[in-house]
């Protein structure tokens, strides 16, 4: 019947323009429920003047006014919508999903439970203080398996996964605490820095749940370790501020707190921050713009520039790189960011996109980087017999060809999308895909270090 | 005859808490209503309503509940409170010494130019 597909259709139109109203930041569903009705109501009335429904449709639509319009005076009048709200009060939508109530309490038990583990050596007479090198070997294992627990427990996953994610924490930890290292000595603080590198590998793989081999999956985890960052960089903030006060108001009753400080609040809240910061980059994912794509794409064209300036003034005054003992660390540390760099742009670019402005000013970056690295290696290369081996060298070394196969392979796929022909999705199929080296070389040379250089 | 911008904004105010002041009521029948009682001469952009209701609602000069019409739909209806009575009665008494203003004007321009016609003319396109 022609009055039967007419309502079919005309039910398809609203619907169409609801969606497309529901697309406004500054309207929410209950005003498009209101509007519909109105619409709803105009229709009627015009059908019963004798419009056909789609003639109504339009016109009423027409009525309505300009939609940007309109979601500018709503903008107005609710301006507070637009400063999108964290996820602590409750949202409107129905999943399944753990509550957010549940989630932000199993998550501060969590970070209550970290604090604890890391007190809890105390009990058995090893002190901050006097054991730091106990503390920094195992300071990953403190807060990384409740971490992942918290990502099992949110995931829902099987059992299966979580035993073999488990396997790698109690081996870390043998591994950290068996060795005879040398106090001090470089192969600790090697082992030290890495294990968590290595660690934070295991965290990813519970927190892609069943995802992670799926390029998807793992850039999700790339996307979340940048938010959680910049998180616990903000809640550290909040942290000293509020130690600051803490030192200042009880020093007027002449208190000291520095003790307290030191010994409680600050192992405490370090630890306790990771889950809590977990926890807010979960509940607000998609509720505010991810900060670290702003960052990015506001620091790689600063960052490039700088880089390119470096080469110029390099090639123009003749001056070489000066060796000396921490020039290797420091390009390591200059292509990390710039992995970092290229890494936040492309989790936050929709691959579908042609290439723009910020694709050529990532390649720059990468290009100029690469660049500055190769020279700096050269200058190291030809002088390195001189310094001798150390598990320093060795593991700086290591980590700049890591990361030097990645952005110049990076650079090969980024030429091949700008020129047409290649896709974006290669680029991010080569960056997650590239994850694993990070934390094989880092379980590499926090496992086959110590014993091969003496525990020195 | 179209009706500047700002007048059409300074006017839903009076407009729409009187229309609700006669009863509770809903956005498509308040515009209804105002194109009624203006014989078509007001025209608002429908949706530009809401906006001005949320306002009110915020204002605390109306309230709001969702009902269920009777073609099934939930509705939103808006009822005036009393804080919104008060509201009128004040725009209601500045409405009419702008009005009145108006009126003496009007009224010695058409007595200090005999018919009138050359200084209300500009006027009006000076308008």
């Amino acid at each position: 019947m022609p009055a039967q597909r007419e309502a079919a259709s005309l039910e398809e139109q609203v619907s169409q323009w609801r969606s497309y109203l529901r697309r406004r930041q500054a309207i929410h569903s209950i005003d498009v429920a209101e509007l519909e009705d109105h619409l709803r109501e105009q229709i009627a009335g015009l059908v019963h003047a004798g419009l056909a429904a789609d003639e109504a449709f339009l016109v009423a639509v027409k009525r309505m006014g300009n939609l940007d319009a309109l979601s500018r005076e709503f903008a107005r009048e609710h301006s507070d919508r637009l400063w999108k709200q964290l996820v602590i009060v409750p949202t409107e939508s129905g999943d399944s999903r753990p509550a957010p109530r549940t989630d932000a309490i199993v998550a501060f038990c969590l970070a209550a439970a970290a604090a604890v583990l890391i007190k809890l050596p105390v009990l058995f007479g090893i002190r901050l203080d006097q054991n730091s090198g106990f503390y920094a070997r195992n300071a990953g294992l403190f807060v990384l398996p409740l971490l992942t627990g918290y990502f099992v427990w949110k995931r829902r996953l099987d059992t299966r996964t979580p035993r073999w994610l488990m396997v790698a924490f109690v081996a870390a930890g043998a591994f950290a605490n068996i060795y005879p290292f040398a106090p001090r000595g470089y192969t600790e603080v090697l082992a030290a820095l890495h294990l968590p590198i290595a660690l934070w590998m295991v965290v990813g793989i519970g927190y892609a749940g069943g995802r992670w081999s799926q390029v998807a999956g793992r850039m999700d985890f790339i996307r979340f370790s940048g938010e959680l960052f910049i998180y616990y960089v903000l809640i550290a903030l909040g942290g000293g501020v509020l130690t600051a006060f803490m030192a200042m108001i009880f020093r007027a009753i002449g208190i000291d707190v520095e003790p307290f400080f030191q010994r409680w609040l600050l192992p405490c809240g370090a630890v306790g921050a990771v889950l809590v910061a977990s926890w807010l980059v979960e509940a607000k994912q998609s509720v505010i713009e991810n900060m670290a794509p702003v960052l990015t794409s506001l620091f790689s064209p600063l960052f490039a520039a700088v880089l390119v300036a470096f080469l110029a003034a390099m090639l123009w005054t003749g001056r070489g790189v000066d060796v000396e003992r921490n020039v290797l660390i420091a390009f390591d540390l200059l292509l990390v960011v710039v992995l970092g760099l290229l890494l936040y742009c492309v989790s936050a670019r929709d691959p579908r996109l042609p290439p723009g402005v910020l694709d050529f000013v990532q390649v720059v970056l990468v290009v100029s980087a690469l660049l500055a690295d190769a020279v700096a290696l050269w200058a190291i290369a030809t002088r390195i017999s001189e310094f001798g081996a150390t598990p320093n060298r060795f593991a700086a070394l290591g980590e700049n060809v890591i990361l030097l196969v990645n952005l110049a392979w990076s650079a090969v796929l980024y030429f091949r999308f700008i020129r047409g022909n290649g896709s974006f999705t290669d680029l991010e199929r080569w960056q997650t895909n590239y994850i694993p080296v990070y934390a094989l070389w880092a379980a590499i040379v926090a496992i086959v270090f110590p014993p091969v250089f003496g525990y020195i | 005859m179209e009706i500047g911008k700002d007048l059409t904004a300074a006017s839903s105010t009076p407009i729409v808490l009187a229309i609700l002041a006669e009863k509770d009521s809903y956005g498509y029948a308040i515009l209804q209503r105002v194109r009624d009682l203006s014989g078509g001469r007001i025209e608002w952009t429908d949706g530009m309503l809401y906006p001005v209701l949320h306002r009110l609602e915020r204002l605390g000069y109306v309230a709001a509940r969702w009902e269920v019409s009777a073609s099934g739909r939930r509705r939103k209806y808006y009822r005036l409170t009393s804080g919104g009575r008060a509201q009128l009665a004040e725009e209601r008494r500045q409405w009419q010494a702008v009005d009145a203003t108006l009126r003496s004007i009007w009224q010695a321009l058409s007595v200090s130019v005999g018919a009138g016609r050359p200084a209300s003319a500009r006027l009006t396109q000076g308008t």
